[in-house]
């Protein structure tokens, strides 16, 4: 690694530890400050903005997690970049995945693929595992939900299939938002021919992230919407399976 | 001896297909279990369910739960001081039980044990709307002294104030010490008569020693040994149990271990009274049973759950205050399963794992306190188990076999909490624990207590700087550390002088060798409070507000400081540093019968009362707000995590606290992962991580904030709510509202 590599920096929000919700095992979890999209549903809106993250030199963070490696590696876990949205800041992200693979760990991204572009060959050669939120399958609603566009994801998607790196999509399920069945079925089809595609986390709405936004002033857009009926989750993971995934 | 010979065709009946020689040579548990034993690697899909004898009996006994909850006790016999054969037999339903014996003559009805101490009967009594039996108050008011009194007669003003205001507490003084395992295996391996006859072979030797004062108390304490193998000989005998010579078979081997256990709880109250590490060795009688046909695994397990309901009715007659220090009534039935073996084989068997299943059988329930020794290299069968026990129950602790099994060996058992014995081999005197972080408030004020500005230590200069100063703070606190290790030591030798002469643990220590390697377990509390105050004044400024009297009353943190627990070495080394200094300055202070220093980062439930009694503190904690328990970081201020914070504990050095370091954690269900399916798995990585990382102990409570405000509400609901607090576990519902609300301002790791 050169100097000028060593010197790179990005905005971090912060740093935690977690189990079973960011890929597999127990993770090191890097959340980098900044996403280009404002989901209605955003349980981390304190990440939206780069400038208030803070600075930090991949050396820094590889510092940190430098003391959970053998941890992480006897556990069965390893180090997840998510956010905000980590690949807003590429060579921060793949600065920080290249070492972590050297140092022998089994990394991931969190991202939702609508820059996908900015990730090079090289950076997924040096990711394990993409976790993949595609928040919805309907074009407008996938607008109107996000602000942006649903493209990139689905064509991110397809390259990762392409280069053979394993998939893990996650959905949130919000009623009112992400809960058309039609849609649902779609998102199912589109997955179902994906061979790295190794599973589906199906993730219930919840309000959790309510607080934050009080914190900051900001209204919380979906402070009415309820959490989706468990039969509803369960039927939408069926439609998953029915495609031959696994769907949790 | 006659009785050898009529002995002698019984005995290879007894021992009819077993392997090895040491064990037939000598009193030598350890060699039979690893010559006989079967490991098992398997998962849990042989396990038997409750039949409905176990479920009639268990219904019987525990019909009576709500009724003692509610009154305190169920009953006491306050008119017969507790012998190994004061009482009657007694019996739940004498056609179903299995398994027999209870400490009276009637389930749940306590005994009275005035050896340790008369005030703390009567009052226990009084407590309960029972009056002291006048004959007894005689008996021990005037014809025969108790530990208590001789501890008093021998106490110094300093002790006696250390105590008072709460530096030093929980000092066994006043009733039994516990925390001493008999060896209750030996009963059913080898029978009464022949440990009567390997107890002479000690006395002799001893015989031909110069009496000495030290050789004199130990042909006295032999004696009374011998003379309490044969009181178990007898009590056993009116259960229609001859326990003279070796159990012949399973059901006999389960009772004849209980028999030896049940005479040590008729005897002895002590604070923890441990069972040992007994599952594998019931094992090789189960299996051997199994391979003759003459059991099924339904009968092998309701062996075990017999024995267990028995282990979970074990009752002593304690006062509410004592309840209240240690959540309700534990009595720290301490079995300790799984861990490896020298040669690597694991120590794990379908008994261990009958054991777990218990707690699914009869509920979760506190006791057993039932400990898995982990280690990273147990089997993945096994590992599954427990971490899926732990999810459903919250009623199982991890310490880790790896730390104590090159110290002392694999026939090691956890004493109380946390405590490492080689069973039959070593005991501890118990030494309860000192008040770190009203020490180092003691060190700000020159020694004058922040409460009550009472000169409590010898006169020190106290610090008056505006800001405190960390060079200086230090110095003091190393000052006031001398002071306090001093008082502490002597103070505990006292104590167990005493207790040796007036409450000696006759027939758990008849299940020790002789010579037995003893331990002054000492302890401390509030490290975290301790460690986080010298980091604010560290890393931060830590401003004086002082009273009229120049007694430090409060302080203002000006700016932010690492805080333990966040597995930063900023915070965590000053902890660290903590553990050892106190240890080396313990250790320069000599022992009662020589016995070797070791402390343990452990509070049980005191940590609320250390609180209550602790003034404001640097690290920004109120007067009277609990301390965290044993080596746990303060809550709220390990924020990252469940792993972090582990990591943070595990940097404690176990060569410095070889009496063991406790870790609480709860995580919620879906701090495991999102997948319930997924999340043992996770479980097991986490307590691989932990141990293999050099952690010592943890547990495991798996539940959300959600269910344990029902309970407090409803506590009719949740009867068997079973959570893991120090060491040990309690009934949610037994505890004061006080430590329900302290367990509920834990910090519970989850996830958003």
């Amino acid at each position: 690694m050169t100097t000028a590599a060593r010197a790179v920096t990005g905005r971090v929000h912060s740093w935690d530890l977690s189990t079973g919700v960011d890929g597999p095992g127990t993770r090191f979890v890097l959340f980098t400050s900044g996403c280009p999209l404002r989901c209605l549903y955003c349980a981390n809106p304190d990440t939206w903005r780069m400038r208030d993250g803070r600075e930090r030199t991949v050396e820094e963070v590889m510092g940190e997690i430098e003391k959970y490696r053998s941890f992480l590696t006897t556990a069965g876990g390893g180090v997840t970049l998510t956010g905000g949205e980590p690949l807003l800041q590429p060579r921060f992200t793949g600065a920080v995945l290249r070492r972590c693979k050297e140092a022998g760990l089994h990394t991931a991204i969190d991202t939702s693929g609508l820059l996908g572009a900015r990730a090079t060959d090289e950076m997924l050669t040096d990711t394990d595992l993409v976790l993949l939120d595609v928040k919805s399958f309907d074009v407008r609603t996938y607008r109107r939900l996000t602000g942006g566009a649903l493209a990139p994801t689905l064509s991110f998607a397809t390259r990762l299939n392409r280069l053979g790196v394993p998939v893990w999509i996650r959905y949130v399920l919000v009623p009112g938002w992400t809960d058309d069945l039609a849609a649902v079925d779609g998102l199912a089809e589109f997955v179902g021919g994906l061979d790295t595609v190794r599973r589906v986390d199906v993730l219930p709405f919840h309000r959790l992230g309510a607080g934050k936004y009080e914190a900051l002033g900001i209204r919380f857009p979906l402070r009415d919407t309820r959490a989706p009926d468990p039969a509803l989750v369960e039927e939408v993971r069926r439609r998953f399976r029915a495609h031959g995934k696994d769907a949790y | 001896m006659t009785a050898t010979v009529t002995a002698a065709p019984l005995t290879a009946d007894a021992w009819r297909q077993f392997a090895g020689d040491g064990w037939r040579e000598r009193v030598d548990v350890r060699d039979f279990v690893q010559a006989n034993y079967t490991p098992y690697e398997g998962d849990a899909s042989f396990l038997a369910g409750p039949t409905d004898r176990t479920r009639a009996v268990w219904g019987k006994v525990s019909a009576l739960f709500p009724e003692e909850r509610r009154r305190g006790i169920h009953d006491v016999d306050a008119a017969t001081p507790s012998t190994i054969t004061s009482h009657a037999p007694g019996f739940i339903d004498r056609e179903r039980e299995l398994i027999v014996g209870l400490q009276t003559d009637a389930p749940l009805k306590r005994a009275i044990m005035p050896n340790g101490g008369l005030r703390m009967v009567e009052n226990g009594l009084r407590a309960y709307g029972y009056e002291p039996d006048p004959l007894v108050s005689e008996i021990f008011g005037k014809y025969r002294k108790t530990h208590n009194d001789g501890v008093f007669d021998a106490y110094t003003p300093a002790m006696r104030t250390a105590r008072r205001v709460g530096i030093i507490t929980g000092l066994p003084d006043s009733y039994g010490r516990g925390r001493i395992i008999g060896d209750y295996r030996r009963v059913a391996l080898y029978g009464t008569d022949r440990l009567i006859e390997a107890k002479r072979a000690e006395r002799a030797l001893l015989d031909a020693r110069p009496s000495t004062e030290h050789v004199i108390r130990d042909r006295e304490e032999l004696a009374e040994q011998i003379k309490a193998l044969r009181e178990l000989t007898r009590m056993a005998a009116t259960y229609g149990c001859d326990v003279s010579r070796p159990a012949a078979t399973a059901h006999e081997a389960v009772q004849w271990l209980y028999l030896g256990y049940l005479a040590a709880v008729k005897e002895q109250n002590g604070a923890a009274m441990s069972l040992g590490r007994t599952s594998t060795f019931l094992d090789v009688y189960l299996r051997r049973d199994l391979e003759e046909g003459t059991v099924d695994e339904s009968r092998a397990q309701e062996l075990i759950d017999d024995f267990v309901i028995k282990l979970r009715i074990v009752r002593f007659l304690r006062t509410p205050e004592y309840d209240a220090l240690f959540s309700g009534d534990p009595t720290w039935v301490t079995e300790s399963i799984g861990g490896i073996g020298e040669d690597g084989r694991p120590l794990v068997t379908r008994t261990s794992f009958r054991f777990l299943q218990t707690l699914y059988n009869l509920g979760p329930a506190p006791e057993p306190n039932l400990t898995v020794l982990w280690s990273p290299a147990l089997p993945a069968g096994f590992k599954e188990f427990c971490a899926q026990v732990s999810i459903d129950t919250s009623a199982v602790q991890y310490e880790s076999d790896d730390l104590m099994r090159p110290r002392s060996g694999d026939d090691t058992a956890i004493a109380c909490c946390v405590s490492a014995m080689a069973v039959g081999r070593q005991m501890q005197f118990f030494g309860a624990r000192v008040n770190l972080a009203k020490a180092l408030l003691y060190a700000i004020n020159g020694g004058r207590d922040e409460m009550t500005g009472e000169q409590v230590t010898p006169e020190m200069p106290a610090l008056t700087g505006e800001y405190l100063d960390a060079r200086e703070l230090t110095a003091a606190y190393d000052r006031v550390l001398d002071w306090l290790a001093g008082t502490y030591v002597d103070a505990l030798n006292v104590i167990h002088y005493m207790h040796d002469k007036y409450a000696y643990e006759r027939i758990e220590m008849a299940l020790h060798d002789h010579p037995v390697h003893r331990f002054m377990a000492c302890g401390i509390a509030g490290l975290s409070v301790a460690a986080d105050s010298l980091s604010a004044v560290e890393h931060a400024r830590v401003k004086v507000l002082r009273d009229g009297s120049g007694l430090a009353v409060d302080f203002r943190t000006e700016g932010e400081y690492p805080a333990y627990g966040n597995n930063d070495d900023r915070a965590d080394a000053i902890a660290v540093r903590l553990v050892e200094s106190f240890m080396a300055k313990v250790r320069r202070h000599p022992t009662y019968r020589d016995a070797e220093h070791t402390q343990s980062v452990l509070t049980i439930t005191s940590n609320v009362v250390y609180g209550k009694h602790t003034g404001n503190t640097p690290d920004g904690r109120r007067a009277g707000q609990p301390f965290a328990p044993g080596a746990n970081p303060m809550n709220g201020r390990d924020r990252h995590g469940v792993v972090a914070s582990a990591l943070s504990v595990a940097k404690l050095p176990y060569e410095s606290a070889r009496d063991g370091i406790s870790l609480t954690t709860t995580i919620t269900p879906e701090g495991l992962g999102h997948v319930p399916a997924e999340r043992a798995g996770h479980l097991v990585g986490i307590l691989d991580g932990y141990m293999a990382g050099g952690g010592f102990h943890m547990n495991v409570n798996v539940l959300d904030r959600a269910t344990l405000e029902d309970a407090m509400e409803h506590p009719e609901k949740y009867p068997e709510l079973t959570i893991r607090v120090s060491g040990y576990a309690v009934n949610f519902v037994r505890l004061t509202r006080e430590q329900q609300l302290d367990v509920i301002s834990r910090t519970f790791h989850g996830s958003l």
